[in-house]
This record gives structure tokens, sequence and C-alpha cells, in this order.
């Protein structure tokens, strides 16, 4: 991950020619409000229904299937009316990420950094093969072998680049398990308190062990 | 985008704010003459992905631009000599990910010529069709982008119901959308669908009728022309220096055109003295006369694409391909195949020591030379022309990357 911050180097004007070591971007520890963890049943519902229907999206555009994702984005097939928002400005402002395309091993850093940046609740789409597990790049020594070694992933998209009619139904995935979500401030905290930096294993959510979508009450 | 705006966090605690201001330029001095070191990227949304830009400035003018590469870096070369020449072409046509259809061509055809191969001629004209309307999908793309990298956001929606109503068609005869895997080693994959021609046609008619509103919200534009206009010039010199190719070098005057000055498939029939073909070139050299570039290929493509559609109607039926055999091994050899991609001269240098994977399989890609000649261009412009001049550069970074 990133390298640990040099305390040296940020306080003092650095020397020329050398770039300026800026530190990991740490926040406070995660918290979903007061209603989040103890709120009754209703309630849950109301806020999981609003959650799942504004998600500001942060495009992680690598390759080939970023180009689908801007034509999911566009007037054919346009997530927009699933409630899927394209104009986050930056990870900070964003709730989901589409991961979309071949992570390599230079650029996995950024990656990592840029989600740790997003505020929680956050959710990541693993958009195309690359991404889900290296695809055609399986034997490749400069590439991550799927962007779940990094971040936890919620929704994988097969295809190599999937059509984007496979990213809609991956965002129905994603808002069905969203819908379906219990989130536990308390979790939560345990898992990314203080510094946010851990393997992937540890950040890993319950949502992603319980594997099976259950699709909601309405299906 | 967040390295590049964060300020640096005072970490200690006696960090005045006038330290503070320092932290984020790197030169010695005073703060009116200090340079700031500038990071674009990687993960920048006018970089097309993920190239990042090491940037020096004095004030708002740019004093010295280092492209940084390799964050794309899938060592697909490598990967080259363990695919046999089947396997090849899938990811070859993946590196630039805008042009597929012309880069399995360029692996096709080298291998072809190694194996002394005849094609059958509906592939000849069938390819160079696909090859074209692949050439309008990729163009079409950075008519999009590159308005919106401007402040233009109405542009891409144009572009992309063109590009939907090609992919349509190009979907129908390859089953892909962009990756299309048609090529194979003496031919295509598969005859042409029944009617196939029929829609193709249409659907090359409609994006004709459809272009001039296109072409009326870019280059008409008064705010788009004064952003690009004299912005960014690019000096035939440096073409030749940096060995850029492609519309970018044709913008400033370099009338060089694989498809007529070598020619391959039926190019050397389209470009000739009653063909469709012809190269278009600028002499301004700068972003307004690449973006002209680009939109005036968009017909000639058309009319090409058009004219291999005609000729293949009239061709007697026959074979698409040639049946290979199992075990497809290249003879012993070398051999460089140049082929004209959208974005420049796509090359691959093939050596075979007659097994069934190639030895090495260097690629030349267009982006990589295209995208060097940015620490020429950058110099001396101003910061709010930056991402004018870099989208102008028409790059695509898994083809810089590889």
């Amino acid at each position: 991950m990133a390298s640990e911050p040099n305390a040296n180097e940020s306080g003092q004007p650095g020397q020329p020619g050398r770039p300026v070591d800026l530190p990991m971007p740490t926040v406070g520890p995660a918290s979903m409000g007061v209603l989040g963890g103890h709120a009754p049943k209703p309630v849950k519902v109301v806020l999981n229904w609003g959650r799942r229907y504004s998600l500001w999206v942060f495009n992680f555009g690598l390759a080939c299937c970023a180009i689908e994702f801007i034509a999911a984005s566009m007037g054919r097939h346009d997530f927009i009316r699933l409630g899927v928002i394209p104009f986050a400005p930056g990870p900070r402002q964003a709730d989901l990420m589409v991961v979309s395309g071949t992570v390599t091993d230079k650029m996995a850093p950024a990656i990592r950094r840029l989600y740790d940046q997003m505020p929680e609740p956050k959710y990541v789409i693993s958009f195309g093969a690359c991404s889900n597990s290296g695809g055609p790049y399986w034997d490749s020594y400069s590439v991550t072998k799927g962007v779940d070694q990094i971040v936890p992933v919620d929704v994988y998209v097969p295809g190599c680049p999937p059509r984007p009619e496979a990213l809609l139904h991956g965002i129905i995935r994603l808002q069905e398990q969203i819908a379906n979500e219990r989130l536990s401030a308390q979790k939560l905290k345990g898992r990314y308190a203080g510094t946010r930096v851990g393997s992937a294993g540890d950040v890993r959510r319950p949502l992603l062990q319980r594997g099976a979508v259950s699709g909601g009450g309405d299906r | 985008m967040s390295e590049t705006t964060t300020p640096a966090t005072p970490t200690t605690p006696t960090a005045s704010s006038r330290e503070r201001a320092l932290t984020v330029g790197v030169g010695a001095g005073g703060l009116a003459t200090a340079d700031m070191v500038l990071n674009i990227g990687p993960q920048h949304p006018a970089t097309h992905g993920v190239l990042r830009l090491r940037i020096v400035v004095d004030g708002e003018r740019i004093v010295s631009a280092e492209p940084v590469i390799g964050y794309m870096h899938r060592g697909a070369e490598k990967l080259f000599e363990v695919r046999d020449y089947r396997q090849i072409i899938v990811l070859a046509n993946r590196h630039d990910w805008l042009s597929a259809f012309s880069n399995e061509l360029g692996v096709v055809l080298g291998v072809e010529q190694m194996l002394g191969m005849e094609v059958p001629e509906r592939a000849v004209w069938a390819r160079t069709a696909l090859a074209e309307l692949n050439r309008v999908l990729n163009h079409l793309m950075f008519l999009g982008s590159y308005p919106l990298e401007l402040g233009a956001i109405t542009p891409v929606f144009h572009a992309f119901r063109e590009r939907e109503e090609l992919q349509a068609v190009m979907e129908e005869v390859s089953g892909g959308r962009m990756h299309y895997m048609f090529n194979r080693v003496g031919g295509l994959k598969e005859d042409l669908p029944a009617g196939w021609m029929g829609r193709v046609d249409k659907a090359i008619a409609n994006v004709r009728k459809r272009l001039p509103s296109l072409e009326r919200l870019i280059v008409g534009n008064e705010i788009l022309e004064a952003r690009t206009r004299g912005v960014g010039v690019l000096p035939l010199e440096t073409v030749r220096a940096y060995g850029v190719s492609g519309p970018i070098a044709r913008a400033s005057g370099l009338d060089v055109d694989l498809r007529r000055d070598a020619p391959y498939l039926a190019y050397g029939e389209l470009f000739g003295d009653k063909g469709p073909g012809r190269v278009v070139t600028r002499s301004a050299g700068d972003c307004l006369a690449r973006l002209e570039v680009l939109l005036e290929q968009v017909h000639v493509s058309l009319d090409l694409a058009q004219a291999c559609l005609d000729r293949l109607v009239q061709l007697p039926q026959g074979p698409i391909n040639v049946k290979l055999p199992k075990v497809l091994k290249v003879p012993e050899g070398q051999i460089y195949c140049a082929t004209e991609n959208p974005l420049g001269f796509n090359g691959y240098y093939l050596v075979s020591r007659g097994e069934k994977t190639p030895w090495r399989l260097k690629l030349r890609s267009a982006s990589f030379n295209n995208v060097s000649v940015l620490s020429e261009m950058l110099p001396g412009q101003l910061i709010a022309d930056m991402v004018a001049i870099l989208g102008s550069m028409f790059f695509v970074v898994g083809d810089v990357d590889k």
C-alpha cells in the first residue's frame, strides 16, 4: 500500500526535484449515524431504499471495460434511470466504485488509496474479467489477479468486456444486496477503526461471505 | 485527482502557513518563483485511462512535462510467446481497445506472409470493410470524448448513438462489441450472415445522415474553436523526430498513410486512381487541425467501407477462410508487418523459430510515440490548455503501455 508518511519530508520544504510525500488520508472511525445500528426495521428499509437509489458512482476506468462503462452511461443504456449517478467529482463524494479494466501491480496502490478515500458505506463493482481475476492476462507478470486482492468487491460482472446490459444487471444485484443490508456501526468500526489500512481479508464484508443473493421479497 | 489537489497535511505542529505553502512547491526561494510539481493522474478523467503526467509549473506556465507510463503495462509481448498463433489474436486485439480489428489484422497478415498463404478474395474485402468500420468507431469515440474534455457534454451522446448503430452490425457479424476476434490466420472466422450487408448499408447511411449534426456541434462551435485553434502546435520536425504517426502526424502536414503508401488488403485498389480513398492532411498542426483530420477521416472511412460492401455483393460465393492444420507452425524467419491503425502505425515484428508459438513478437504501437511527444509539446503552454492538448493527442493508454 502507500508508503509510510515521512514526517521529516512532509513538514519541511521539499528538496528541489523531489516529490512531496503526501500522507495517507485518514478519516475518523466509520459511523452510520445514530439510526444505522439501532433503527427499527421500517426505518432501516427507508434508509436502505434511499441508499440503493442514489449511488454516486466513481468510475475507476482502466482499460477496455471503461468504454463499455461509458456506453452504459449513454443514451441507449442509461444507468442513471437506475439511480446510478456518474457525476461524482472524486472518490470522496462517491458511494460506489466501478473498477473497469485491468488492474496492474503498478496501479494497485492507487486503487486502494482512492478506495480508502471513499466515505462509508461504500460498494465496489468489479466490471470485467480482468478486474475479476486477471482475465486474459491471468499469466502476466505485471497484472494483479483480480481487484478483490486489494479491495473488497460486492458484485462481480463477468465478460471481456461485459456488455452494458451486464453492468445494468450488476447494478440491480448490488441494489438488491443493499436493500437487505443491516449496517451495524459496531461491526464496521471493528473493521475500519483508526487508520484504514489492512489487507483485503480484513475488510471483507459479511455481505460477501453470505454469498447467495437473496433477491429481496419482491421477486 | 486527489494527489493533485490535496494539500500536504501539516504533520509537524510548528509548521506555519508560510511553510505549509512551500511544502507544495519544491523549488527554493520565494513563493512567486517557486516551481510546483503537479501530478496529473494516474486516475484522471482527462487521460482516457491511466496515463500520468508529472508537470513542473511556474505560475500558470508549464516548465517541463514528463509522461509517466506503465500503469497499464500488461506484459502482452511476453504473453505472446506462450500463446500459439490462434490464441495470440485474443491478446493482440486488446492493447488498443478502440481498434481491435486493426490490431488483429497485423498479426494475421504477418503470419500469412510467413506461411505464404493466399487469402480468399472475399475475406480480403470483408476484412477491409470491417477495418474501416472499426476506424469509424474509434474516431467517433474521440470525437465524443474530446469535446467532453473541453467542457461540452452533448457531442458524446451523439457520438455514442452512431457508435451503437455501427457496433450492432459489427456484433452481428463477429459476436463482439469491442473485441471482435473475427480474424483468423487465412481469413475470417465465419462467413458473413445472410442479409448482413444490407444492414451495414443501412447503418452507414444512417450514420452519414446524422453525422452533420455531430459535426455542427464540434467544428462549427466557436467556443471549441477558441480553445483549440493555435493551441498545442506540433511542428513537422518534431513529428519526424519522435516517430509520430496517424491522424496527429497528418494534421501537422506529414502526408503518410500506410493504406496508400504500403498497401495491404484491398487498399491498393481503394487508394488507386479511381478509388474513393484519400489521405486527409492539414498543415496547422494545432488541436483543431487534429480534430478536423479525425472528423474528415470518418467520412473517408465510411466511403471506403461502402466501396468494400459494393464489391462484396458482386463477388461470387466462395470460401472466406483457409483450412488450417491442427497444429499451426510458422516457418523459421522474421517479418515486420505494419498496418495503418486508426491512431497511427501499428507494427508487429515477428520472429519465428519454427515452433507453434513465436519466439518473439515485438509490438510497435502508435500511441507510445504519440504520447512521448508530449514532453516536447507541453512546456511553455498554459495549464488551462494542458487538457486540450492532452485530449487532442488521441491516444489509448493500453496502446502506450502494451
